[in-house]
């Protein structure tokens, strides 16, 4: 017999980033803890950026994914501490990102089409509020990077 | 200015309780950043070129977020049934504690990055200060929008330096945009009683502590850009007791028309 929780947390890995599909919201450390109530489970996540327009849409994604797990009540909880940081971020997410195309984060970003480093910052704020936009200096492939934060 | 004056007058004129000072504290933030925001806003499809537009619609989207938090901590801490929205969407401009700096127009690029310069810089310095609060859910929300804020900072002292040490007129603009706003510098700094309760209590700095590296975080970033530190002592106060500029009203007109016009509209 499979546990409420257990069967939450299975659920639960096929939620991803509505902005970066490849990674799943506990890739990106989205996903803090899920623990068992009473009555249900309750699930705590927390904001990338502040301003993160995902969160809605990943919060109707946890509901609808438990909805059919058999986990009764959901409650979910969004905690603005200890702040996220692109360190929470696996090599398994990191691994998922350069082959989607998006830069990893670290200190030394490299082109996810060549791999050659040091590329020309086109700006700090790309399409979502965690990327920025680069170039490469060697093939000059426009990509974005998720910013170090 | 009495922190009752500062919200007296309540939808039919009733008058509304004293505010706990630690509500009236994050609420002040929260409006920082939901005007700020709003401005950012203003910029959307004007911006000089795409990536331009792009970042201001990111750092306002920053703002919202912060201000979004804020107003949700502030409701919880009023407990009296409003809303995160209710605060940002149902109270009139003599309600909002929000600085002075923040509700001054976008005017041109250069007058928008010399507001976020200054705006960003005191930023910086606060949400530093904040992340130590003994405030949990505070220090939480500060820690978060230090990262943000450093890049803003980063991203507004990049474009003054370029614009001050630019062309001739780029240069001009610049040097009137931060003497145009520079009578707004000073109120950040200036304490009231709201202000001096937080710091008693360690939910947040004395604000004047914060002014000497506000002051050479400019200076530095004025001198690289080739531009004078203005030395007009004329100071403008008056936001942080509801006291605004013409312009705070026609701000707010525009972010709260559909949610007065539509009560309890929904997607």
């Amino acid at each position: 017999m499979v546990s409420r929780l257990e069967r939450a947390r299975q659920a639960l890995t096929s939620v991803v980033d509505p902005e970066i599909p490849a990674l799943s919201i506990e890739d990106m450390g989205i996903l803090r803890a899920t623990t068992e109530t009473a009555t249900g489970v309750k699930v705590t996540i927390t904001p990338t950026y502040s301003g993160c327009p995902a969160m809605g849409q990943i919060e109707s994604d946890i509901r609808s994914a438990l909805a059919t797990a058999d986990v009764g009540e959901v409650e979910i909880e969004t905690v603005y501490s200890p702040a996220w940081t692109t360190d929470w971020m696996n090599e398994e997410a990191r691994r998922k990102l350069e082959a989607s195309g998006i830069a990893p984060p670290t200190s030394n970003p490299r082109c996810p089409r060549c791999l050659a480093t040091e590329p020309r910052t086109v700006s700090e704020f790309g399409s979502t509020a965690c990327k920025a936009l680069l170039v490469c200096s060697a093939c000059g492939e426009p990509f974005h990077y998720f910013k170090e934060i | 200015m009495t922190e009752s004056a500062i919200f007296s007058g309540g939808p039919q004129g009733m008058p509304i309780p004293t505010p706990d000072p630690h509500f009236a504290y994050v609420l002040r933030h929260a409006d920082d950043n939901l005007v700020a925001a709003q401005r950012y806003g203003e910029w959307i499809s004007y911006g000089p070129e795409l990536e331009e537009d792009i970042a201001l619609g990111n750092i306002g989207l920053d703002h919202l977020g912060q201000a979004r938090s804020l107003l949700a901590h502030a409701a919880s801490l009023e407990g009296r049934g409003r809303t995160e929205n209710d605060l940002a969407m149902m109270r009139d401009e003599r309600d909002f504690t929000n600085l002075l700096l923040i509700e001054q127009p976008n005017g041109d690029f250069a007058h928008t990055m010399a507001r976020a310069l200054f705006f960003d810089a005191y930023q910086v310095g606060l949400w530093q200060a904040l992340s130590d609060s003994t405030d949990a859910t505070l220090a939480g929300i500060a820690a978060k929008a230090l990262k943000e804020a450093r890049y803003h900072l980063r991203h507004s002292s990049g474009w003054l330096v370029r614009l001050g040490d630019g062309t001739e007129e780029s240069h001009e603009r610049s040097q009137r945009a931060v003497d145009a706003l520079w009578p707004y510098t000073s109120e950040p700094f200036q304490p009231d009683a709201v202000d001096l309760a937080a710091a008693e209590a360690g939910l947040g700095p004395d604000p004047s502590s914060l002014e000497s590296e506000w002051r050479s975080r400019v200076s530095a970033v004025l001198g690289e850009a080739t531009l004078d530190v203005p030395t007009d002592p004329y100071r403008r106060h008056g936001g942080r007791s509801g006291f605004h500029s013409e312009h705070l009203g026609h701000l707010l007109t525009e972010l709260q028309w559909v949610a007065r016009r539509y009560p309890g509209l929904k997607w």
